[in-house]
């Protein structure tokens, strides 16, 4: 009796959970995936074997990587929208270029408008100072009509995907998606980018504290525009994967991955105002919005619905870690 | 003084250009009349009012980045409801979309001051929740219009008074924008709520401790911004006849015009009359291109290269307006 007298004041256990949340977040997020998974397994019995596993993964890869993409640049402040317009652009024009062209210069013509775009977006946001959220709604605008400029002069040669990437995007090797053999070493490049080497420590200072980087002799656009290029390097990346995976070159290929790439790095716990976050929240997270897209369909909810359904998730998950935030 | 010279030399200067641009017309197309002019305000209309929707936001230190979306779901939402419906039917759709448009608008406002996360995010959030909507009433571009709502703004007003040729160059479309607009921000710029929404965006806190009631004021900001986007929507029906459920590339053209138009992004500064004029010069230079018989493709490009370097040099204006010391 009175020990609990001399005891600190105890801490309620709301306040402990937040704490335990803020502090490792991805265990939250795995049970919240595992969650679903059985909701699934419960709503169609015997819907979760092997073959599902690896179509989850098949379709979950690309998203996490143009997740990877708004993670990095959200871990500065910024986002990048135009993802999807260069995923689009890459695929596009590899699949138009390798009917009569080298498959080595196919790549780098789809690389091209890539690099371009994110050197394009570093300069506005880096130099400019534009907001990246309209730089790069901007680019991807600009990004898209000359796509359509591109599509008449090409539009004799035809189309065709490249069968490595038929191979990389759709294939199975012992069960195991292809797509992981570019995955895995995508992902532990920007886990080890960002947690062991400079550039992921100057993502992180400038994101916290831009005027305090700034001060600490930072050079605010080489980042920057390092950092966009990168972005818009691996969505060209993801771009030709994806075309592998869907296997229908069209003008808005990638379009419908760039909302939910958003969300998968806000679940995954990268805050949108910089600073906070990690690749490895992000990819759980884009597992949960795979998943949680195979539920939907099974409800037959509409496309609309699950662009609303995202949208509240983006909101509630901000306002959630910017309480948490203010907490401590 | 030196400030009301400055601003109003802004506004004094993009009537010059206009009227320069209108010359040039004259040059490519000599046969360039009252007619064209008529579609170049129909033309205009939509953007003007997704420019206004900006400005209100913007001058209030915010951005709303779902005018578009906020325009394709009240478009939507007006052209599947007057579909099949007796004319008289569109007096009760009219309103009860632009009280839509002005619930939606306030709800933005709300989200903003209750979760205290940044609008960009907020907005952001809301944007996807307002596409899905719009996917949801309409899933492809469909509806229809009233006759007489369509009727309103094909042809001129005659005015008593003016001779034929100059009834000629007065559209309804034109005096349908100018009286939208100006019945609502007239009053508004002289009422002190005007100088309240002038107040938070020139500096917030100092609005605060003089007695602004700063949240209140945002939502009624946020609520207008909603009411203009609903008047563009409806536009967008009136003239196509249809509503299309993917938003335009309004949103990109608003932030293009409300910077052309002499509106600082940080708030607090500006008019309206200035970014409606930028409107008519964004257009114009749209109307001059396609004169030129250059491929509509490619005058896409050119118009977004040109709303990228107008967003990228007021963003350049900001950083050297700014005064020394103060906080980014």
């Amino acid at each position: 009796m009175t020990d609990i007298a001399t005891m600190p004041q105890p801490v309620s256990f709301g306040r402990r959970l937040k704490r335990f949340m803020a502090d490792r977040p991805l265990i939250p997020l795995i049970i919240l995936l595992i969650i679903l998974v059985v909701i699934l397994q419960i709503l169609r019995p015997g819907i979760v074997n092997e073959r599902w596993l690896a179509n989850t993964a098949k379709f979950a890869i690309p998203l996490a990587i143009l997740a990877g993409c708004q993670t990095m640049t959200m871990l500065t402040g910024g986002i990048d929208l135009s993802v999807g317009t260069v995923a689009t652009m890459s695929a596009f024009i590899m699949a138009t270029q390798i009917v009569n062209q080298d498959p080595t210069v196919a790549f780098l013509l789809a690389m091209l408008p890539a690099v371009l775009i994110g050197f394009v977006n570093g300069i506005g946001v880096g130099v400019f100072r534009v907001h990246p959220l309209i730089m790069t709604l901007g680019t991807s605008l600009i990004g898209t009509g000359f796509l359509q400029v591109y599509q008449r002069t090409v539009i004799a040669s035809g189309a065709k995907i490249p069968d490595f990437l038929n191979w990389l995007g759709t294939g199975l090797t012992y069960g195991f998606p292809n797509a992981l053999l570019l995955f895995v070493p995508v992902a532990v490049l920007i886990v080890f980018m960002l947690n062991r080497t400079g550039f992921g420590r100057l993502l992180y200072a400038v994101g916290d504290n831009e005027r305090a980087a700034r001060l600490s002799g930072v050079r605010y656009w080489q980042v920057i525009t390092a950092l966009y290029v990168l972005s818009s390097l691996l969505a060209g990346i993801t771009g030709l994967l994806y075309i592998g995976l869907i296997k229908a070159p069209s003008l808005s290929l990638a379009e419908p991955l760039v909302l939910p790439s958003v969300a998968a790095a806000v679940i995954g716990g990268t805050s949108i105002f910089g600073g906070r976050g990690g690749y490895m929240g992000t990819i759980i997270g884009a597992l949960i919005l795979t998943v949680l897209t195979t539920l939907l369909t099974i409800l037959q909810m509409p496309e609309g619905g699950r662009r609303i359904l995202f949208g509240f998730i983006v909101l509630f998950v901000t306002a959630a870690y910017l309480r948490i935030v203010e907490d401590r | 003084m030196s400030r009301f010279f400055r601003n109003q030399g802004w506004v004094a200067g993009l009537l010059a250009l206009l009227i320069f641009l209108f010359v040039i017309t004259k040059l490519i197309q000599p046969g360039y009349g009252s007619g064209d002019f008529g579609s170049l305000a129909r033309a205009v209309l939509p953007y003007a009012f997704a420019v206004a929707a900006q400005t209100v936001v913007v001058i209030a230190g915010g951005i709303d980045l779902t005018v578009a979306a906020m325009m394709a779901l009240t478009s939507v939402t007006a052209a599947s409801m007057m579909n099949g419906a007796s004319e008289e039917y569109a007096l009760f759709v009219v309103p009860f979309v632009l009280a839509m448009g002005l619930v939606l608008g306030a709800l933005n406002g709300v989200l903003i001051v209750v979760t205290r996360v940044p609008d960009i995010v907020v907005t952001l959030a809301t944007l996807f929740v307002l596409q899905g909507a719009a996917l949801l009433v309409l899933g492809a571009p469909g509806g229809a219009a009233a006759e007489w709502l369509k009727a309103s703004v094909i042809g001129t007003v005659p005015v008593p008074g003016l001779p034929d040729w100059a009834d000629a160059w007065v559209p309804k479309a034109l005096v349908l924008l100018v009286v939208c607009l100006f019945i609502i921000w007239i009053p508004l710029r002289r009422s002190r709520l005007g100088l309240s929404i002038y107040a938070i965006g020139s500096n917030e806190l100092a609005a605060f401790r003089s007695g602004v009631p700063v949240a209140r004021t945002r939502i009624i900001a946020y609520a207008l911004s909603g009411l203009f986007a609903a008047m563009g929507g409806l536009s967008l029906t009136i003239s196509t006849g249809i509503g299309a459920p993917i938003p335009g590339p309004y949103l990109l053209a608003s932030v293009a015009a409300v910077v052309l138009g002499g509106v600082a992004l940080g708030g607090g500064k500006g008019g309206l009359l200035g970014p409606i004029i930028a409107v008519f010069v964004l257009r114009l230079v749209r109307t001059d291109l396609t004169l030129l018989a250059i491929d509509p493709n490619v005058t896409a490009i050119i118009e977004g290269l040109i709303m990228v370097a107008v967003v990228m040099f007021g963003a350049f204006i900001t950083i050297r307006g700014r005064p020394v010391g103060a906080t980014p």
